[in-house]
């Protein structure tokens, strides 16, 4: 009998409110109770534990997943123009783009977690046995896919530690036998990384792998009612209903986990307003990296750290070639794969279910391992006591590490030759995370710049983010000093702790603040100019201008300190540099004594002088852009060194038909680097 | 072969079985259960759709920049007959996080009557629905292609038109040097009144 028939048979009117009779007519066209009924009232034998919440808290995860990622979606924007660009305003201008993004990127951490909880707990409790073997598998997939959108979501930034953790991913997918290299160029959109990469990556991450995920999802659900819970034995407790009991548990748990995420979100400003520091917004949840940059080495790439172990697990095999990376990144995670879809089976034998629990437990423990290995590799630089290896690093230096010279230098002690060969094992790791540690640091600095540059009231424009990164002086200059002018010249500020070492090293001029009104008057100094931060360790050190510096300089008839003091504003105030406040009226006076034919006219060019050049560099626009662009192009040139330049390359000029070092650009960037010209944003 | 577990379908223990009768003291803590679950539950869910709703309004925020007068043409250029011409507009835009430098970002027509420095300027904007109106030479005058709203050469409504209203006429002025400045301002399309769009 129907419901409507039921009541009119019992001839009683209806008592029942608004609500209750729209819900009866809700329910007599959908069935909608019977549905609510079934999802919620399942017996849960033995009563609810907290053991059981993880597949809940999974389901929850996920839907944080989808909620977080369909919102971000409206705001990203997939190719290799705007990817890295749409997060970066996702992260610093969107109002709450950066809750948003911590709770994705934080979510996505915690659901690894709770995968593994999960397999743990049904491993344990012989969940997957009869008839629950298809659920397991099922479980094993939906673990692969977790696992994937992982994978795929890590390089949507587009940001260095992205793309390059997705060009060592992608690669291991290449040497799969026969099909690795098309299955690498199909994820990767063509044989290049780019737009195609982000589109393809973007698609999985949000399209195929959630979709076939919910599909999974579905079955597993479905299959897990079909069985009912399995429950943990012995059962000494009576059994309870899925709600609210089981619920409320499952409820908890969501929030514990959710509590979490914001904790980690929000933490570092609850830090910063301890120390009473500005809490900026943008730097809160996911990290974002400099822009990727195919053309930049990046020491800090690292998987995230969820695949620490597999990256970890990949060195074991070095020294084994394309097949150690087969072996390591395919055949054993396939086997331990394989292993664990055994394990419904393996576990109807005799101890097979210990076997199948004492697997997973052994597998967990090597990925804890292994992890471990990792990170004690990267960051030993910060616990390991260095000073208690100064004795091997300095028997290191000497010898360059060869052990015949270790054991001549020890007198043939060999005990010492063999525990300063420990020592130097331990030096090699640390040194190698000193190297890693540096690299993160000068990510993070990198990141902090291009979080900067983007934010310039011109925006950014629109060939990208990298196009800017790639003109910035700040970020640029240090670069190609370093690898271009840095085995000469020492760029050291001289009060610096250690700079009197890395300008003793030097061969030629220190070029720290080059143009400036301190650096002219080091020049002058009779005591400095002969040293190794001007001319020391150049063969100007025997020429004319050490020895004007040293004999004329110095008698005070003929150059009194007021002179000298004009010479030192006019030429910083040439170099476009500040005048020092108690020098700044001698500028024009330091302008006649410089182009004087009888002061240091008689060398150098200045202006309209008349002064021949060759004899000496021209002193017009003195240390100002094109004249640092012109010398480094060319310090031969007349205008410059000519014929008495010492050992200076010109990087700006080539042989025909071959390519000069740095391009006019590059030198630029150099120049405005060394002059301290570059976008600073306004201060907040 | 006997299930290890029973049979555990809904209907084999109803819920209402539990809480009705017997224990009141088990009633209150199964209604405090479901309390303390829902608000639980619901308090998980809060800050990812709090965040995502948050982020997703913030276009409300933003607010197109003041306008300002651009500079589209030489007053040599608008021949003095009377008749429109399209000119662009060229300015700097910026789109979300991407910054255009001097980019075409529109059209206006302008034209001056003979002997006149003074230009009138027309925004090719139409007013209906927002299409880009043109110039039609053979029938002298303006024509939506979208919907066929059709305008006289000084913009003034040629009924039947789905137009509300005559086109934006925009605030023009001819500085010293001889340039034509057009105010670059966008009105609300579809309704009667010419409401700048905010």
């Amino acid at each position: 009998m129907s419901r409507p028939a039921a009541r009119a048979a019992s001839g009683q009117p209806s008592r029942k409110g608004v609500f209750g009779r729209l819900a009866d007519f809700l329910d007599d066209r959908t069935g909608y109770r019977a549905v609510v009924h079934e999802a919620l009232y399942e017996r849960v034998p033995g009563g609810a534990r907290w053991r059981y919440v993880w597949g809940s808290t999974l389901v929850f995860a996920f839907m944080t997943q989808v909620i977080t990622g369909l919102f971000l979606w409206a705001n990203y924007s997939p190719s290799a123009q705007t990817a890295w660009e749409s997060v970066y305003y996702i992260q610093h201008e969107v109002a709450g783009g950066w809750l948003l993004r911590g709770i994705h990127h934080f979510m996505a951490q915690a659901m690894v977690v709770l995968l593994a909880l999960h397999l743990l707990q049904v491993v344990i409790d012989g969940a997957y046995r009869a008839p629950r073997e298809v659920n397991f598998w099922l479980g094993l997939v939906l673990m692969m896919l977790v696992l994937g959108m992982a994978l795929t979501g890590y390089l949507l930034p587009w940001d260095q530690k992205g793309y390059w953790a997705t060009i060592v991913a992608t690669n291991l997918a290449g040497i799969v036998p026969f099909a690795g290299p098309s299955l690498q160029q199909l994820v990767i959109g063509g044989p290049e990384y780019g737009h195609h990469t982000l589109t393809r990556f973007f698609a999985l991450h949000a399209g195929f792998l959630p979709a076939t995920l919910v599909m999974f999802l579905v079955v597993h659900l479905a299959l897990f009612r079909k069985h009912g819970l399995h429950a943990k034995r012995p059962i000494t407790k009576p059994d309870a209903m899925f709600w609210p009991d089981q619920v409320l548990k499952d409820a908890v748990a969501m929030l514990a986990v959710m509590a979490v995420i914001l904790g980690v979100i929000l933490m570092p400003a609850l830090r910063a307003m301890l120390a009473g520091e500005v809490v900026h917004l943008g730097h809160l949840g996911a990290e974002l990296g400099a822009p990727a940059d195919p053309s930049l080495p990046y020491a800090a790439a690292r998987p995230e750290w969820y695949f620490l172990f597999l990256f970890q697990f990949l060195k074991v095999f070095e020294g084994w070639g394309a097949t150690g990376e087969f072996f390591g990144a395919i055949v054993v995670p396939g086997l331990i794969m394989t292993v664990m879809a055994l394990m419904p089976i393996v576990g109807n034998w005799r101890l097979g279910h210990r076997f199948n629990v004492a697997f997973t437990l052994a597998i967990l423990a090597g990925v804890g391992l292994l992890t471990a290995m990792a990170l004690n590799e990267d960051y030993s630089a910060l616990w390991v006591n260095r000073a208690s290896l100064a004795e091997a690093e300095k028997l290191h230096d000497q010898t360059g590490g060869d052990a015949a010279k270790l054991v001549a230098a020890l007198g043939g002690d060999n005990a010492k030759v063999a525990a300063i060969k420990r020592q130097w094992k331990t030096l090699e790791k640390v040194r190698r995370s000193q190297a890693y540690l540096d690299a993160v640091k000068l990510a993070e600095a990198d990141a902090a710049r291009a979080v900067e540059l983007a934010g310039r009231p011109e925006r950014i424009p629109p060939a990208g983010m990298l196009e800017l990164v790639r003109h910035d002086p700040q970020s640029q200059g240090p670069r190609l000093f370093a690898q271009h002018c840095g085995s000469c010249h020492a760029h050291v500020d001289p009060l610096a702790p250690d700079a009197e070492a890395v300008i003793a090293k030097s061969s030629a001029a220190n070029l720290y603040g080059f143009g400036s009104a301190d650096w002219m008057r080091g020049l002058l100094d009779a005591n400095q100019v002969a040293g190794p931060a001007y001319f020391g360790n150049t063969a100007h050190k025997e020429g004319d201008m050490v020895s004007f510096v040293r004999n004329d300089l110095t008698d005070e008839a003929t150059w009194p300190k007021a002179d000298i003091d004009a010479v030192v504003a006019a030429m910083a105030a040439e170099a476009g540099r500040p005048v020092p406040a108690g020098i700044a009226g001698l500028v024009a006076k330091g302008r006649e004594l410089v182009a004087a034919d009888d002061r240091c006219g008689a060398c150098h060019t200045f202006h309209d002088n008349g002064t021949e050049p060759g004899s000496a560099p021209d002193l017009t626009g003195w240390g100002g852009r094109d004249w640092l662009v012109g010398i480094i192009a060319d310090p031969t040139h007349p205008r410059f060194y000519g014929d008495s330049n010492d050992r200076m390359p010109s990087f700006g000029t080539a042989a025909e038909g071959s390519l000069p070092p740095l391009t006019r650009e590059q030198i630029g960037l150099v120049a405005d680097w060394l002059r301290g010209e570059w976008y600073r944003p306004p201060e907040r | 072969m006997a299930r290890p577990h029973g049979n555990n379908s809904a209907a084999s223990v109803r819920p209402d079985d539990r809480s009705r009768g017997a224990d009141p003291l088990a009633a209150r803590r199964e209604f405090m259960a479901k309390v303390v679950a829902v608000a639980c539950g619901g308090l998980a869910t809060i800050p990812p759709v709090v965040a995502g709703l948050w982020a997703f309004l913030d276009p409300l925020r933003r607010t197109r920049g003041a306008a300002s007068f651009l500079s589209v043409a030489d007053l040599a250029a608008i021949p003095d007959d009377g008749l429109p011409r399209q000119f662009p507009v060229i300015a700097d835009r910026v789109d979300a996080w991407t910054g255009f430098a001097a980019e075409p970002v529109g059209a206006v027509y302008l034209s001056r009557e003979q002997g006149s420095r003074e230009v009138r300027a027309l925004s090719a904007t139409c007013p209906h629905a927002g299409c880009f109106i043109d110039l039609e030479k053979a029938t002298q005058c303006f024509r939506c292609p979208c919907h066929n709203s059709s305008f006289t050469l000084d913009g003034n409504i040629v009924n039947p038109s789905p137009s509300p209203r005559a086109m934006d006429e925009l605030e023009c002025r001819v500085g010293g040097n001889g340039q034509v400045e057009v105010k670059w301002q966008k009105y609300r399309a579809g309704i009667a009144e010419k409401v700048v769009q905010g």
